[in-house]
């Protein structure tokens, strides 16, 4: 991609990118790059990370393991839903993955959450997010037991509207009170120590990186 | 007894009988009845037929009405057990109350403490001593429960309570049948155990012989709901993943924490080792949920030292190096509740935690975070305000008082004085309030400039704040440039007008301390006259605790000092009070009333009212008092009052046996009251009655005793003493022969001014006897006189005209008697 193209793109992702400065936008851009290799862009096909690439980072970078919620996690950057994720996908999912307000984030987790989309986390959505949480104790006659209490708890909790599911509201009422309850049924977010290690080496000071 | 052989369902009955649902059987001597034979069945207990001619066997037909229990039926057959038991009645009921629910344990618990008595003594006939040991058994076995109720002599049950305990597991293992007692005893323990946690030892041995609480899982039918959903969550907490653990967390935190059945659910089922363990993983969420929990059991002392035994205080202490400030924040919230007693102290010191806290003070540190705040962050101010509050806990131990000082925090405390956020005022203000007890930080506090913000915290709006400053002058008052700078500072007039706010109890001994420390400096006596603190003073000194009173009569003790501090005192009725406190036995109170009354004795008119309300009378009956301090302030009182008393020699004379205590008191080995009490003698033998009185009761050998001592204060007193006591027949020659004399003259080597006056006073009156004269002389007493600077410079200083005539007579007393030319006088002049 020439110097001009560049300087566009990062300039026009800047400017919709509130949690980037623009040195930032560029690092970004440039590990995007990076990351998919030397694909010649051809009018039709789109440049992007596909779900594999796209779950590896989330794998060594951020260290998640939890396969479903990778998906997740890949269909919430996933914006348009083309099994792609697009440059400007890419910056402005990790706004929000990296640096997001806790409104931004608890939108973005609900949706990770809300496996069919519908506006709610079901008790069947949260029995399957949940459903590997608990060590299997083979002493016990229904080893779903525990999963089940887990999610009654889980609605005791947050379901102040007592439907039997959460809507986004009782999801946001409930994590106003207790934070801890943003990555309510599965790590989707990067934990604290992996973002400062993932930040340091992307957007190292200019100087030193053109030395390196 | 009958069948002696124990089924294994519990059972003594034969197996014929079982059937009909009878379980033992029970012989029963009462005092004033013949023996009973009781049979005792699941539907209640009965009299049988009695033991049949065979010995072995008895007539198992029922004779009688069914009882609900062993003790009605024993009332109803026997007058004076019913009597015995009316007086064990209001405990009987309160166990009566728990055991509602087993009705048929009570009875069947009760028979088998009986069956214990009455089979020790199996085939003899039954006596009145077994029942009664069956009886003191049964109101032994039910002192758990008294122990639980009154909070009293935690001590000296214990012991008792452990061989109840121990009773109670052998019963149980003969008896062998599934229990509801053990898990209810253990509750009811526990709560013993809180009370006795101020003894340390003490919850540790009591732990020592604490049930696994897999035991509590056979009483399910006592324990709370609340009980199992939070053993539940632990085993989620223990099987679970971050997610399923960040669940349990959350939802454990939704109970009522600072409920103690929840708190100690928590930690019977194992809770606190998990929640300690997650803060050592990586999970910082984990470590968020679980201190938020710690941080509300930790309020239950019991649940301190448990997590101090489990090693949770190294952990938190790591955890404040946490990047995360609301980690940091939590952790050292936690610590500050944990940290309450001595070993929790420790364990923070000698793990470094002293040094993180006092560095989370700094809150200028530039912070390693970026620059946005991140989800679970706190403010800065936060992270210095939660140091400060385990700082506060912590700095209740001296090591942790220097630790504190050594790691820099008074200048960071300094700092942090000048914020105007209460709740970080109050736990800074706090924290050098206790500290203010070491002597370095007072010397510090005055120059970091503290008392200043000090003072101008007093004038806050917030109760406790204003506390914790007041107490912090009170400590820091004892240095005279403090109080200076309080006074400079403009923190009389706040500290007057406090005392008139009489709700807080708390803060208003705070402030009658502060008052109190800073009304040693006449200066200030004079500010606070002027405030009208005095008046408000008399005005606290009925119906307040005794901490305020000790304190306010402190401060009255120092206003009097002054005549218009005497005279504002009586014109507002400050005696009548004042003397009434007297009898009192609180001993900083006495020690402090009888120096106001003292001082007030100072002024004959109040001398009179003194009098009038008999109140040298409670002086002198206070040199009985077993402390010695409060003997002393007693006996240094009554000397104003027996130089301003009308007709003193009289009134001393009408203390019966009065001055036989005062003589005696000379035998006491503490040198303030030896002090007091010789002062109080040379006031006492200015009436030759009384002197020829002491002198009876051997005044003069227990003085001439003392003469050998180092003491100035005692010196001076002393000596003034004997020359009064020389004035009385032969004592001067008694002295003499009793060795007073050669120690005086060693006196003389001391360089008080006072001592060299009061001694040279008594060697002028010893001098009068030759022989005295002769051991003056081989001791060098002229030269010692003539050559003693201090005698010199009064000698030639005309300035102290008083002192210079006093010692020229003095000299030329005993230049006299010592028959040396009166002209040396000229040449010591020189």
């Amino acid at each position: 991609m020439n110097r001009k193209k560049l300087q566009k793109l990062t300039d026009s992702l800047t400017k919709n990118c509130k949690h980037f400065n623009k040195f930032e936008v560029k690092c970004l851009i440039n590990l995007f790059y990076n990351l998919v290799g030397d694909v010649t862009e051809r009018q039709g096909v789109v440049v992007g990370l596909d779900r594999n690439a796209f779950r590896n980072i989330l794998h060594m970078t951020f260290g998640m393991t939890d396969d479903m919620i990778m998906d997740r996690v890949f269909r919430g950057f996933d914006k348009d839903n083309d099994g792609y994720i697009t440059v400007s996908e890419w910056v402005y999912g990790l706004s929000v993955f990296l640096r997001g307000t806790l409104e931004e984030k608890m939108k973005y987790c609900f949706a990770v959450f809300d496996l069919n989309g519908d506006g709610f986390i079901s008790k069947e959505e949260m029995f399957h997010m949940l459903k590997n949480s608990l060590l299997k104790q083979p002493s016990e006659e229904d080893p779903d037991e525990g999963i089940k209490d887990l999610v009654e708890i889980t609605l005791r909790k947050m379901d102040h509207d007592h439907d039997g599911k959460l809507s986004f509201a009782d999801y946001e009422r409930a994590v106003r009170e207790e934070t801890l309850l943003l990555e309510a049924f599965g790590p989707c977010l990067p934990d604290p120590k992996s973002q400062k290690e993932f930040e340091a080496q992307v957007f190292k000071d200019p100087n030193e990186f053109n030395e390196v | 007894m009958f069948p002696y052989y124990e089924f294994s369902n519990g059972c003594r009955a034969p197996p014929w009988r079982q059937i009909q649902g009878e379980i033992c059987y029970v012989l029963v001597k009462p005092h004033d009845a013949e023996t009973l034979c009781i049979t005792c069945s699941k539907e209640g207990v009965f009299l049988n037929g009695g033991k049949t001619d065979d010995e072995e066997e008895i007539n198992y037909e029922r004779k009688g009405e069914i009882y609900k229990d062993l003790v009605t039926l024993l009332r109803e057959k026997s007058a004076k057990f019913s009597e015995n038991m009316s007086q064990q009645e209001g405990r009987f009921n309160e166990e009566q109350q728990k055991e509602k629910d087993q009705p048929n344990e009570a009875p069947e618990e009760e028979a088998a403490a009986l069956r214990k008595a009455s089979t020790a003594s199996r085939r003899s006939a039954l006596e009145k001593k077994q029942i009664s040991l069956g009886r003191s058994q049964m109101t032994k076995r039910l002192e758990p429960s008294l122990n639980w109720k009154t909070t009293v002599d935690a001590e000296e049950n214990k012991s008792s309570l452990r061989d109840t305990q121990e009773e109670k597991h052998g019963g149980r293992l003969e008896k062998s049948r599934p229990s509801a007692s053990p898990g209810r005893a253990q509750l009811l323990r526990k709560s013993a155990e809180k009370i006795e946690e101020i003894i340390s030892e003490s919850s540790s041995e009591s732990e020592e012989d604490e049930e696994p609480p897999d035991h509590l899982q056979e009483a399910n039918a006592d324990l709370p709901s609340e009980y199992w959903q939070i053993q539940k969550l632990v085993k989620y907490l223990k099987g679970g993943n971050q997610t399923a653990t960040v669940i349990a967390l959350c939802s454990m935190k939704d109970f009522n924490l600072a409920q103690e059945t929840c708190q100690l659910a928590i930690r019977d089922v194992g809770g606190l080792e998990v929640l300690i363990n997650l803060l050592e993983t990586d999970e910082v969420k984990c470590k968020i949920g679980s201190l938020k929990i710690l941080k509300e059991i930790s309020h239950n002392p019991q649940i301190r030292r448990n997590i101090v035994d489990l090693g949770g205080l190294p952990v938190m202490v790591n955890i404040l190096d946490s990047p995360h400030k609301s980690l940091k924040c939590l952790a050292a919230e936690t610590i500050a509740n944990v940290a309450k007693f001595r070993r929790a102290w420790r364990a923070v010191r000698r793990h470094g935690g002293i040094t993180k806290l006092v560095a989370l003070l700094d809150c200028r540190q530039p912070s390693a975070e970026p620059a946005q705040p991140g989800l679970h962050e706190a403010r800065d101010g936060e992270v210095a305000r939660c140091g400060a509050l385990a700082l506060w806990s912590c700095s209740k131990s001296c090591a942790n008082k220097e630790a504190i000082r050594r790691a820099g925090g008074i200048p960071l405390l300094a700092r942090l004085l000048k914020t105007s956020r209460e709740d970080m005022l109050i736990p800074v203000v706090a924290t050098l309030q206790e500290c203010a007890s070491e002597e370095n930080y007072r010397a510090a506090i005055k120059a970091e400039r503290i008392i200043e913000n000090l003072v101008k915290n007093l004038s806050s709006e917030n109760k406790q704040l204003q506390e914790h400053c007041a107490m912090a002058i009170c400590q820091c008052a004892e240095d005279e440039e403090t109080r200076d700078l309080v006074r400079l500072r403009g923190g009389l007039r706040p500290l007057a007008s406090l005392l008139s706010n009489t709700d807080n109890k708390e803060r208003l001994a705070a402030v009658t301390g502060a008052v109190w420390k800073c009304s040693i400096s006449k200066e200030n006596v004079t500010k606070f006259r002027e405030y009208k603190a005095i008046e408000a003073l008399v005005g606290l000194l009925t119906d307040q605790p005794e901490e305020v009173l000790v304190n306010a009569v402190g401060a009255l003790g120092e206003c009097c000092q002054e005549p218009e501090g005497r005279v504002t005192v009586r014109k507002r009725g400050g005696l009548q009070p004042l003397v009434d406190l007297l009898v009192g036995t609180n001993r900083a109170l006495l020690v402090n009333v009888t120096k106001a009354v003292g001082a007030c004795a100072v002024e004959p008119e109040s001398m009179m009212i003194i009098d009038h309300l008999d109140g040298v009378r409670l002086l002198w009956s206070l040199l009985k008092n077993p402390h010695p301090d409060v003997k002393a302030s007693a006996a240094w009182a009554l000397c104003p009052c027996i130089q301003n008393a009308k007709d003193a020699g009289e009134m001393v004379r009408s203390f019966v046996g009065g001055l036989e205590l005062v003589v005696n008191l000379l035998k006491s080995d503490n040198k303030e009251v030896l002090a007091s009490v010789c002062a109080a003698i040379t006031n006492i033998a200015k009436d030759q009655e009384n002197l020829a009185v002491i002198t009876d009761h051997g005044v003069v050998p227990l003085l001439s005793k003392l003469a050998n001592t180092n003491n100035d204060k005692l010196r001076r007193h002393l000596a003034e003493a004997i020359s009064r006591c020389c004035m009385w027949g032969r004592n001067r020659v008694a002295f003499g022969k009793h060795k007073a004399v050669a120690p005086l003259v060693r006196n003389l080597k001391s360089n008080d001014t006072s001592v060299h006056r009061a001694t040279a006073q008594a060697l002028y009156q010893l001098s009068e006897d030759a022989d005295n004269c002769v051991t003056m002389h081989e001791k060098g007493a002229v030269k010692v006189l003539l050559t003693s600077s201090v005698v010199q410079s009064q000698l030639c200083q005309c300035g102290l005209g008083r002192n210079l005539s006093d010692v020229k007579v003095l000299l030329k007393g005993v230049f006299e008697h010592t028959k040396l030319p009166t002209c040396c006088i000229t040449a010591g002049c020189k």
